[in-house]
């Protein structure tokens, strides 16, 4: 289970005066089970990419790959992909529409062709997964709070049991808290579905916490793609594509410039700890 | 005298049924006695639905205490008669800068509000001038807002308020949707306004790193007015923020742990310097 980009462009508006490049010549390939975070500033064609990535959009140019078949290819059916590749919007809380949220988790499932019960029980697992409370499924979907209408959303998509489940910014408008809850939710499905997980983020610590693989874009193309403390010792060219790397970062650097021997890779507050620690030891002997 | 000064405060949403009766109150706001001073930045923290919107709408008359009274620069918000006065000493800024855009043209919008007033128009094209600089957006005064970045357009939202020649600004987490460059961008032309120009500013965020240089941090939990102090003060507290839903800065953080693993650090850190400072010593 696998999704390849092939050579992709994309362009807005093509042959019009408001033709826009949004992507150019992206090769990528996120092969099944892997937690891959996209970073990049508004407008590098973040959103582009993860609607090529479903079959939302079609490529002006190159391929989309799914397991090594062309997805614009004649005879490959989209829907069926839409289920296996899930794709949860910045705002999940405006995809909500239904009665109650037992109901509304449904739509997907028994959009696919399932029966009632088989759609129900889909959706109680997914909206367990997302640690959504019991006595909030009989709720309106409106009633429920920033969060819980985010994790509602992300049910709806889990409930199609997608292989590939891609997030625009899940966590915007989050408080720290329920942030951690949502992110953390989502870092279990990764282990305990075995679920490829594409995350996109606009915080740069998020990401550093999380994902095992970054890929960063800037004016349509990619700018790098590694791992996450590999991708971050470039800070100097990302702070140029208006990015980051995250605060404990740039401590580690200023440490090693006053001559303490710490590790500038660390990205999250364990490794900085261990680093300082063992750093400070060793000044001592 | 406080420019914004609450006591007492509090508000209830009803839940009506069918029937017209009520079938569920919350307290959204309970109680809250506060007093903002003129020209300080100040900062309002706490999760979600613990009330700060709710806080901050009183604070332009968007919203009228259902107990206690508010009083912008003196004036009791409950005074039908003072509301469109309020509402020019208060301006206030929203999430998505989408949804606050009106004008074609990055000037026209600017205008829009001193326009409302009835202000004469040359006197609107120095306050267009004068607010456009303030935020750094003069280079983009005859472009269309549909074509800025995140980080822009909300700058320009900015000085659509800032026309109106506020005394005091509420921002209801104007950085949500911005990607770091952006928020950078907001928060320097806050802080800059702030400063230069002793504009009051009120800025509601989940971002705790934009909180390090406010004046004055509020906490706010499940409606009540939970802490409040300098950042300092607030941040050291990491068990308390951690209970509120909240954080502390990263480099707060490290500290906090650092220090739980027997190094003897100062617990009041707040930005990089301190901390690398405080690192070295030890070495």
């Amino acid at each position: 289970m696998s999704i390849e980009l092939k050579h992709v462009s994309y362009r807005y508006s093509p042959g019009t005066v408001y033709e826009m490049r949004a992507l150019e010549h992206i090769d990528l390939s996120i092969p099944d089970g892997q937690f891959i975070g996209i970073i990049g500033h508004t407008g590098s064609g973040k959103s582009t990419l993860i609607q090529l990535l479903n079959g939302l959009l079609k490529p002006s140019e190159g391929q989309v790959l799914y397991n090594g078949e062309d997805i614009w290819g004649e005879g490959f059916s989209r829907k069926k992909l839409r289920g296996q590749v899930g794709l949860v919007f910045q705002y999940p809380e405006h995809q909500l529409f239904e009665m109650d949220v037992l109901k509304d988790v449904c739509f997907g499932p028994k959009n696919q062709g399932l029966g009632q019960a088989e759609a129900e029980e889909q959706a109680r697992k997914a909206l367990e997964h997302v640690g959504m409370p019991k006595e909030l499924f009989g709720k309106s979907p409106f009633e429920l709070s920033g969060g819980q209408k985010k994790r509602a959303a992300i049910a709806g998509v889990l409930a199609m049991n997608p292989r590939i489940l891609i997030l625009d910014e899940p966590a915007a408008g989050l408080d720290p808290g329920g942030r951690d809850e949502i992110l953390s939710q989502i870092a279990i499905l990764h282990r305990t579905r075995k679920m490829a997980i594409v995350l996109v983020s606009h915080s740069m610590e998020d990401v550093a916490r999380y994902v095992e693989r970054i890929v960063v874009l800037n004016e349509g193309r990619v700018a790098f793609d590694d791992e996450p403390r590999k991708v971050f010792a470039h800070y100097k060219e990302l702070e140029r594509m208006g990015l980051a790397a995250p605060e404990i970062t740039y401590v580690m650097h200023d440490l090693k410039a006053r001559g303490l021997q710490v590790d500038t890779g660390a990205i999250t507050i364990e490794e900085a700890k261990e680093s300082i620690l063992k750093a400070l030891k060793g000044e001592r002997r | 005298m406080g420019i914004i000064r609450a006591r007492k405060l509090g508000f209830d949403f009803y839940r009506y049924d069918e029937n017209g009766r009520i079938q569920e109150a919350s307290h959204a706001v309970r109680s809250v006695d506060l007093d903002i001073e003129a020209g300080q930045f100040a900062a309002v923290l706490g999760r979600n639905g613990s009330g700060k919107s709710t806080l901050a709408k009183h604070m332009n008359a968007l919203l009228i205490p259902t107990e206690g009274v508010l009083w912008v620069d003196g004036m009791d918000t409950c005074q039908e008669s003072e509301l469109w006065k309020i509402r020019q000493k208060a301006g206030m800024v929203f999430q998505n800068p989408d949804n606050q855009i009106i004008g074609t043209v990055v000037e026209e919008d600017v205008g829009f509000g001193p326009e409302n007033m009835g202000v004469p128009t040359e006197d609107i094209w120095k306050r267009v001038d004068d607010s456009l600089k303030a935020v750094g957006m003069t280079a983009y005064r005859y472009h269309s807002p549909n074509k800025l970045s995140g980080g822009q357009k909300q700058r320009v939202a900015i000085a659509g308020v800032m026309a109106m020649r506020p005394r005091c600004i509420v921002l209801d987490e104007p950085t949500a949707m911005l990607d770091p460059n952006g928020r950078k961008e907001v928060l320097k032309a806050l802080r800059e306004l702030n400063q230069k120009e002793q504009v009051t500013v009120i800025l509601i965020t989940h971002y705790m790193e934009e909180v390090v240089y406010a004046d004055k941090v509020f906490v706010m939990d499940q409606g009540e007015l939970m802490m409040q102090g300098s950042p300092r003060e607030i941040f050291s507290r990491v068990e308390e923020m951690k209970k509120c839903g909240l954080d502390v800065p990263q480099v707060t953080m490290l500290a906090h742990e650092l220090r739980k693993s027997g190094l003897k650090l100062p617990e009041d850190i707040l930005t990089r310097e301190e901390l690398v400072d405080a690192l070295c010593q030890l070495s």
